[in-house]
Order: structure tokens, then C-alpha cells, then sequence
């Protein structure tokens, strides 16, 4: 039996206006080139002035995870070739980055919490873009990118599966959302995460042979990379053979990783302080005013949300995830006062139909007011759960508001038992059969026969009956 | 410590130079007398003394983050080697 060893490096593009070195735009899907400035292609004699803002929310994110702040940080040049990195180096931090060791909790799939410790996250800069495909012989290059800001996360190796992977890779994902410093959006390129996997013998103290899986964009993509990393690891391993430290990249169609190209000597980056730049010192000042400036975080809100709403754990915890359905959520529970129906919409109408047409909260149809005149409406028992269902999906083609609908659909429950009874009568006369076999079936059978007779009800009332009514009155008539 | 031949060669296809034979022996004699004079400053007594990232004794001054830079692309192209759709292109580079 083996166990997996893997940790993340996360690189996360920080959203200042301006890039981290020069004052070019960092504006995303611009004309290739046009955010690309002397500075940014390295031409001869132009130096490097650091972003203060990009120093302003690294250091919220060191706050946000209980780390240590290097109050001097050095830069440093991360030495290597390649078209897309015009000056022949990255500007990076090596031995004294912004941010030291810290923390993050991730809650397990049984309910369980497991602490990460992140070793440090750094300051570099982004590189441009090449495109291979487009010229015959040739290689394109895009330097809009060069010099974005990015954050680079680095966690300690203590994920011990691919879904750990994803529930840190989420955890930070939420924070820089939270803080605002990272729009994260994975299909874009704000948020990157390089996979670093090995598996050892279950037990073992020693690791083993690590590969690292590049550029993984997507949540899914990350689980499904490392899941097929492990296994092809384990394959090696049970053939006799040995595991070989290299760089990877997943092939989503395929779902395999494959080699990119070996690491040994294209690894020696050669760092070494860069002489363009002085050391930056940040006081105390600074670090208040981040520290200030920080909001309420998903621990914090979960546990808020939890006490004001009476809401459970776990249900606290997927609804404090994302900000905005966490504000969403917020707005639902105070203006109809009922915190659990309201995670029970959130959590699943709501959610499912975000997923589906692939649409933040923030551009949903139903307003977080809708929403609560909807669960209102049920809670006086104006609607019951089918037609609710109805009113819902009214709202997401913007039919207008709740009530309106309500009254043009003529969907107002029907709770006057007298017309129930009616009803009921009629569904009691039409189904003669049914109705001699409940009558002679036994009382553990009835139970499941009613159902046929509350559906029938329900039908003839089109939805509009109170269900707790029609089942109450059909028990006893049919008892008779 | 002393330097190798191999030591050279290495460095240089590192750093993307190609060096003759010639070449790589004065460069080793070159580097290895840099070393040298590493090693004689290694025999100061240092304990105590923070090391320095940088030879001044200052700090770095940042900048308000502002968008300061144009679209210069036009001009910035024209004394590119090649230049097509508004990308430069280099001699194909595969992954």
C-alpha cells in the first residue's frame, strides 16, 4: 500500500492596476503587446520601481493566514531562458520573501479539519505569452503579461490525496477572493497551481522521487492530474522500475500526465540578489494599515453565520466559501427570517442553477430579495414546495416579482378545507378499485397507497392544495 | 575551491554561450582567480555582521500603483527583428 505526498505551489495574479514593476496596465485580453512598455521588454538601462500595492495585499494575505511577515524582503533573479521572459530572468524572492511561514485549515470530506502549513508565499512577476501554433517555423510572443503581479504560495508537503489537494487549493482561492487581491479565476490564468507529487510505502518516513505537474487550471483538473500522477507512480513502482524527478503536464483529454522536459539542469536558476533593487523595508505602520484594512474572513463569517442563522456546520462552511453567495445568503436570511430555509435554497436551487448556466451570483436573475418574499410566501403557506419550485423558475426568466407571479399564475395554496374536501370526494368516487384496496390492505401498507390518492389531489388542485390538508383529510376519509 | 573545465562548460551552455577550448581555459583561469580572492575574504571574521543583499545602505522606495505607460507598440516594433499581428516572433521554440 502507498500513500501520496504532494504540495502546491500556487501562483496567484495579483489584481493592482499597474504591473509589479513598471506602470503598465495589467488589463486582461487587450491587443497583444499594447500593455507592453520599455521596462517590460527589458530594454537597455531602465530599472525596476516595486508596486506598493502589490507589497499592501501580499502582506493581507500573510495576515489572512497567521504568517509571519518579512518586514525586509529581498528580490532576487530567478535566472533562465525563454522567449516569453525578455530579460533572461525573472525578478523572484528567494531567501527573504514577503511572507513566512503560516497557516490554513481545510475541513476533510468526513467532516473532519486538517491544518496546512503554507512554508511562504513570494513576490515575482509574471512572464508574456507564446504561441506556437500560429506561424509556420515561428514562435509568437505576447508581453502583455510580462511583469503582472503575482503571489506565489508555496505549502508545505502534508496533502496526503488529490481531494486534499482541492480543499486547500479552495481555502486560498476563497481568501484572495475575500481580500480582493485576486480576482481567481482559474480558466483566465489568475490562479495557477503547479502539483508536486510522490508516493512513498503507507508508513514511511523517507519521501520519494517527486514530479511536478505544471500549469493545472482548474479545480478538476488539479484532482484528476494528481489522481493520475499517483497511479502511474504506484505503476512504476509495482513494475520493479524507479520514479524520475521531472516536469509534467496534464493532458486533460487524454487524462494523463505526461514529461515536459527534465528538470536537472534547466532547474539551476542560478538566484542571486537583484543588484536593480534594494531591499524593502516595511514598518509597522504599513503592516497596521493591512491589518486594519483585512475583512471578516470565511473562519470568521462561517462561525457568525452559524450563531445568527442557526444554520449547521457544514452548511455554514459551503455558503461562506464564495463572498458573494455568502452576501447573498446574508441578505435571504435577514429579510425573511428563516436562516435554514434559506441555506436550503442558497445551497440548492440556487447553486445548482449557478453551476448550470455557469453565472456568478452577482448577475443571477433572482435577487436576494426575490428570494426572500419567495421563502416568505411559503413559510405564511400562500405556497407549498411544487409551487415554490414554479415561482422560482418564474423568477429566472424574470417573469416579476413574487407576488405578481403568484397572482398571474394563480398559484395561491389552496388551505380552505372545504374545498379540499371537495376534491378529495371527487378523487374518492373516480378511483372505486383503489379505494376497496386500501381499505382492506394492512396499516403498514396504507402508508405507501395514500401516495397515489395525495398525487391524484394534488393533480385535480393543480399543485395549489396544502399538502399537510390533503393528506390529513384523505387518511380520514378513507378510513371511513 | 577550485573551478573545472567542466564546471565552465556547463556554466556557459547555462548562460547560453559557446565557448572554443581556447576560450573555456582562460575563462577557467579567470573565474578561478576570482574564487580565490572569494576565499581570502572568507578568512574574515564576519560573525556578528547581518549579510547585505545590496552594496548600499538604503531601502527601496516604492510607487503608488498607477497606470503610467502608453501603447508604444508601433514604434517599439519597428526596430524588432520580426514582428507580425502585433506579436514578435522568434525562431520556433517547442515545449
Amino acid at each position: 500500500m502507498y500513500e501520496a505526498v504532494i504540495g502546491l505551489e500556487v501562483h496567484v495574479q495579483l489584481a493592482t492596476e499597474s504591473k509589479m514593476f513598471s506602470g503598465s496596465s495589467t488589463q486582461f485580453g487587450q491587443a497583444p503587446n499594447t500593455q507592453a512598455s520599455l521596462i517590460d521588454l527589458a530594454m537597455p538601462g531602465v530599472l525596476p520601481t516595486p508596486n506598493a500595492k502589490a507589497f499592501e495585499m501580499a502582506v493581507k494575505f500573510g495576515l489572512a493566514i497567521d504568517a509571519e511577515i518579512g518586514r525586509t524582503s529581498v528580490f532576487d533573479r530567478k535566472n533562465y531562458f525563454y522567449p516569453d521572459l525578455p530579460k533572461g530572468y525573472q525578478i523572484s524572492q528567494f531567501d527573504a520573501p514577503i511572507v513566512g511561514p503560516g497557516h490554513v485549515i481545510i475541513q476533510l470530506e468526513d467532516g473532519e479539519t486538517k491544518r496546512i502549513n503554507v512554508t511562504r508565499a513570494h513576490l515575482e512577476e509574471d512572464a508574456g505569452k507564446s504561441i506556437h501554433d500560429a506561424f509556420d517555423g515561428l514562435t509568437g510572443v505576447d508581453l502583455n503579461r510580462a511583469g503582472t503581479p503575482l503571489l506565489e504560495i508555496v505549502s508545505e508537503p502534508e496533502l496526503a490525496s488529490a481531494k486534499e489537494a482541492v480543499a486547500y487549493l479552495r481555502v486560498i482561492h476563497s481568501l484572495i477572493r475575500y481580500l480582493e487581491i485576486s480576482d481567481g479565476n482559474m480558466a483566465e490564468g489568475s490562479m495557477r497551481c503547479d502539483c508536486n507529487v510522490s508516493i512513498r510505502p503507507k508508513g514511511s518516513q523517507a519521501l520519494g522521487t517527486r514530479t511536478e505537474i505544471k500549469n493545472v487550471n482548474s479545480f478538476r483538473f488539479v484532482e484528476k492530474a494528481i489522481n493520475s500522477e499517483i497511479n502511474r507512480q504506484i505503476e512504476i513502482l509495482e513494475d520493479g522500475g524507479r520514479v524520475i524527478q521531472e516536469t509534467r503536464l496534464y493532458d486533460p483529454d487524454r487524462d494523463e500526465t505526461r514529461s515536459m522536459r527534465s528538470k536537472e539542469e534547466a532547474n539551476d536558476y542560478r538566484y542571486f540578489p537583484d543588484p536593480d533593487l534594494l531591499p524593502v523595508v516595511l514598518d509597522e505602520a504599513f503592516i497596521q494599515a493591512c491589518r486594519d484594512a483585512l475583512p471578516e474572513l470565511p473562519a470568521a463569517r462561517k462561525v457568525r453565520y452559524t450563531e445568527t442563522y442557526g444554520i449547521t456546520d457544514y452548511d455554514a462552511s459551503v455558503l461562506v466559501a464564495d463572498r458573494d453567495i455568502a452576501d447573498y445568503f446574508a441578505k435571504v436570511a435577514e429579510a425573511s427570517g428563516e436562516g435554514k430555509l434559506a441555506a436550503n435554497w442558497v445551497m440548492g436551487s440556487v447553486m445548482a442553477e449557478l453551476n448550470q448556466q455557469d453565472v456568478s451570483i452577482t448577475e443571477f436573475p433572482v435577487t436576494a430579495s426575490d428570494l426572500a418574499q419567495l421563502i416568505q410566501r411559503v413559510s405564511d403557506q400562500t405556497l407549498n414546495s411544487k409551487t415554490a419550485k414554479t415561482v422560482f423558475e418564474a423568477l429566472l426568466n424574470r417573469e416579476g416579482s413574487v407576488d405578481d407571479i403568484i397572482q398571474a399564475r394563480g398559484l395561491v395554496q389552496v388551505t380552505d378545507t372545504g374545498a379540499i374536501e371537495a376534491i378529495v370526494d371527487e378523487v374518492i368516487a373516480e378511483n372505486p378499485d383503489q379505494v376497496a384496496n386500501y381499505r382492506q390492505a394492512t396499516e403498514d401498507k396504507r402508508g405507501k397507497m395514500l401516495g397515489f390518492f395525495v398525487g391524484q389531489v394534488m393533480k385535480k388542485s393543480q399543485g395549489k392544495a396544502n399538502p399537510q390538508a390533503v393528506n390529513q383529510i384523505l387518511a380520514s376519509k378513507l378510513s371511513d | 575551491m577550485a573551478l573545472t573545465a567542466h564546471d565552465i562548460q556547463r556554466t556557459a551552455k547555462l548562460a547560453r554561450l559557446g565557448l572554443t577550448e581556447t576560450e573555456t581555459e582562460s575563462t577557467l583561469e579567470k573565474l578561478n582567480a576570482v574564487l580565490e580572492l572569494i576565499d581570502h575574504m572568507q578568512t574574515v571574521e564576519t560573525e556578528g555582521v547581518a549579510p547585505m543583499s545590496h552594496p548600499l545602505d538604503l531601502t527601496q522606495t516604492l510607487r503608488a500603483d498607477a497606470v503610467t505607460e502608453s501603447n508604444q507598440r508601433e514604434k517599439l516594433q519597428a526596430i524588432a527583428p520580426a514582428a507580425t499581428d502585433g506579436l514578435y516572433l522568434v525562431p520556433r521554440v517547442v515545449e
